[in-house]
């Protein structure tokens, strides 16, 4: 094994909150020179932040960073990142679009510069794209937005490998295999092995366990905000890595809140959809339906698509309210009140030639601010005044206040306080009871305890459909992590 | 033949097309002006439109926009026409000024994280303002030496097309072919990734504002060379006038696509669009809607050529 003196990078108790979000709550990780770190865990793990705060670009609340076991009483910053040679290739593409592929490996490296720039950056990224993926066929002259998706991705990956001096020492792949086909990714795998052997350091995030455990030499498994489980690659099987990340099983089994019975099966459903492949969703009268999975993986798409095909009619049977996951960009509208808020949807029904009956539309608004708890002294006061909790409970009396007769939810409950969350879930348990239909998508896995049945995404394709006696965590995991 | 006109190249040549259309035109209605003589009052008032362009490209190079730049130029017309060449040492030092202050507003929008068509807008009123203040009734005289290079009479073709030809060139290299032109144009395509590749985004802005005002200035001294005299509401139409032309020229509002030849060919298009329509004899009421109408033929041919390339 190698030694501490060979440690790159090392994290000591680092924390970082957004607000009442605890992204990461002291977390010890340390990087040695020549192996491939594996880390896995599911949404909202801290996997995002960690990344970031390695890359430079979020600096921890506390706990500090050493580079090369010299520990930095500065703080440590992307400049810094950079020069020691950790490379960051994020989850989201990140070459300027409007620029060849030679002027992007030019931003990477401020050394480039000078009479003949062109020439040098074009060997530099034409030979590492050789290397990483042979025979891409990619033109270094080519701009990157003419690139199709999976090049693009190649370039980037490439780009992050480039350097003088053999290069970068710890290169960061967040999803890097995302838009890579099974040939590219194994050629990319494949060159995270050369590169360890030949001594520098690789950071794998991979949601495929597959990649991770064939890959990585150590694998760090992530809960919470928290490290819960480390060892070596060869003491971990499929099965056991699955484990290690939901182990909050044990705690949870007990809390189950017995409800309605699992599908009659003879009733016909009020929604369905699917993508072109796979199971398709069905969501019944009066029940609550989750959509679970890794985030990104199509339920936000279902979602919207299914709001776009509901029926013009706005107060029928197939009548929709979507309550959305952005607070901020789709949610409140920042300049209008509390109660401006709550009955934007519902603004229909007060209409008298054209005219809003203020008092009506006023009584909406009293009336579901005690229903669903708002505090606040004055519904006239601005939407923005209230906390992040009550915002979003203003956007849930907004829809369920409306006429519809389904609620779609895109995780509404990012970034809300754990007490705001039972009551919203005891609100939304009474509504479908009232014989509302739910569907929820969330990225929480307690949340799924709430739900008559559960839809598990993959890769924008249902893979496993779970009624609510047959739902685990295990089950889940398993699903959102390739095969079931 | 045909696998070498890919729809980039078609569209990159595009402005160059339509200007080429627009002479024969030109020429085809008045052959008269097939001459030195005849090119030089045709594309007179190029030059100038020309360097506002260039301006306003710089601002959308870093996804930002210019409203004052018309303004500006009026104001530098006015110090050109007065200060520079009563005191010249005075002038050249509110011209540096000038730059400094566009430097200024750059990092002030980058810092504050305003919207720069907002603060543009509100400069534009103290630019007019200013431009009263040193000449407050048309006036003034240009300096002797920028009258002399603006009527300088060049061998075969007329001093405008030389210079235009040798400033979009110039442009061209600074921002399209040096190493940090590329830093600069990433960042309108993608700020986030340059500033995490380690640079000074900051730095990037201010260079490009300091461009702009640079290139304000060059407008504005060569417009009292043509005009002789200054006026502070002799620019004012140049602000759209450069922002028509930078996108006629090929550019982009947002995502730092930029082309310095094609705004300079832009601004001349533009500029030729005038005379083209006086020639029709179009009655100059209708001008201005008619060079929209150019515009528009322009920017459609180009979503038809982006159309073609998508299938």
């Amino acid at each position: 094994m190698s030694g501490s003196q060979n440690i790159i990078i090392e994290l000591d108790g680092v924390k970082k909150s957004f607000g009442a979000v605890h992204a990461l709550q002291g977390v010890d990780l340390t990087v040695r020179g020549g192996e491939a770190l594996g880390i896995v865990g599911h949404n909202g793990a801290g996997k995002s932040t960690l990344m970031h705060i390695l890359a430079g670009s979020l600096s921890p609340d506390t706990g500090s960073i050493s580079l090369d076991a010299a520990t930095s009483d500065w703080t440590y910053s992307i400049g810094q990142a950079h020069s020691a040679g950790v490379r960051t290739v994020f989850q989201e593409l990140s070459l300027c679009p409007n620029l060849t592929v030679i002027e992007n490996t030019r931003i990477m490296h401020p050394e480039i510069r000078g009479a003949g720039w062109r020439k040098r950056a074009e060997e530099m990224i034409f030979s590492k794209l050789e290397e990483v993926f042979p025979g891409s066929g990619i033109d270094a002259n080519d701009y990157v937005d003419e690139l199709p998706i999976a090049k693009r991705q190649m370039v980037e990956i490439a780009r992050a490998f480039t350097g003088k001096d053999g290069g970068p020492r710890l290169v960061i792949l967040d999803e890097p295999t995302s838009s890579l086909d099974a040939h590219m990714s194994e050629q990319l795998l494949s060159h995270v092995r050369a590169f360890v052997s030949a001594g520098g350091s690789c950071i794998l995030i991979s949601h495929l366990l597959n990649e991770i455990l064939t890959t990585a030499d150590r694998i760090v498994v992530m809960q919470d905000g928290k490290v819960v489980d480390e060892r070596e690659t060869a003491r971990f099987d499929r099965h056991s890595l699955v484990e290690a990340m939901g182990s909050v099983v044990d705690e949870q089994t007990g809390v189950k809140v017995t409800m309605s019975d699992a599908r009659t099966g003879q009733s016909v459903p009020i929604v369905s959809s699917g993508f072109h492949e796979g199971m398709k969703l069905e969501a019944h009268h009066g029940e609550i339906v989750g959509l679970a999975g890794l985030s990104g993986h199509g339920q936000t798409e279902m979602l919207v698509d299914i709001f776009r095909n509901a029926p013009r009619d706005r107060s029928g049977a197939g009548s929709m309210a979507l309550v959305a996951g952005d607070r901020q960009v789709d949610g409140v509208f920042p300049i209008w009140s509390i109660a401006l808020n709550m009955t934007v949807s519902s603004l229909r029904r007060f209409v008298r030639f054209g005219i809003i009956n203020g008092d009506e539309e006023r009584r909406l608004a009293e009336d579901w601010r005690g229903r669903i708890g708002i505090q606040t002294p004055d519904l006239d006061n601005n939407i923005l005044s209230l906390s992040g909790g009550n915002q979003q409970k203003a956007l849930f009396a907004r829809a369920l206040g409306s006429d519809a007769q389904i609620i779609l939810m895109d995780d509404p409950m990012r970034g809300v306080d754990i007490g705001t969350k039972q009551e919203v879930y005891a609100i939304l348990r009474n509504e479908a009871a009232k014989g509302r239909t739910f569907l929820w998508y969330t990225t929480e896995m307690n949340e799924l305890e709430h739900c008559d049945h559960v839809y598990v995404f993959r890769e924008n394709q249902i893979v496993a459909s779970l009624p609510r006696n047959e739902l685990s965590e295990q089950k889940v995991l398993h699903a959102s992590f390739e095969g079931g | 033949m045909s696998s070498l006109m890919t729809p980039r190249l078609l569209r990159n040549l595009l402005p160059a097309i339509s200007l080429t259309v627009l002479l024969l035109a030109i020429f085809y209605l008045q052959p008269r002006a097939m001459s030195y003589l005849g090119l030089n009052l045709l594309l007179n008032l190029a030059l100038p439109i020309a360097f506002a362009t260039l301006a306003q490209m710089c601002m959308m190079t870093v996804n930002d926009l210019d409203l004052g730049i018309g303004a500006y130029v009026g104001f530098v017309a006015c110090i050109g026409a007065t200060f520079l060449r009563d005191t010249p040492a005075l002038g050249v030092l509110m011209l540096l000024a000038c730059v400094a202050a566009y430097a200024a507003l750059g990092a002030l929008i980058h810092l504050r994280n305003l919207p720069s068509i907002v603060v543009t807008l509100g400069m534009s009123f103290v630019w007019l303002g200013l431009a009263l203040l040193v000449l407050p009734t048309p006036g003034g005289k240009a300096p002797d030496w920028i009258r002399a290079i603006m009527t300088w009479k060049t061998p075969m073709l007329p001093f405008t097309i030389y210079a235009s030809v040798g400033v979009a060139l110039i442009v061209h290299i600074i921002l399209m072919r040096s190493a940090y032109g590329a830093v600069l144009r990433g960042v309108g395509g993608n700020a986030r990734s340059v500033e995490r590749a380690g640079w000074s985004l900051l730095r990037a802005k201010v260079t490009m504002y300091a461009l702009a005002g640079v290139f304000g200035i060059f407008s504005g001294l060569a417009l009292i060379g043509l005009t002789t005299s200054a006026d502070a509401n002799i620019a004012l139409r140049y602000t759209l006038l450069s922002i028509a032309g930078a996108i006629l020229g090929g550019g982009e509002f947002v995502g730092g696509r930029i082309s310095p030849i094609g705004a300079v060919i832009g601004a001349t298009t533009l500029t030729l669009a005038g005379s083209f329509l006086s020639f029709l004899r179009i009655s100059p009421d209708w001008q201005i809607g008619a060079q929209g109408g150019i515009l528009i033929i322009v920017l459609a041919l180009r979503i038809l050529i982006n159309r073609a390339e998508a299938k």
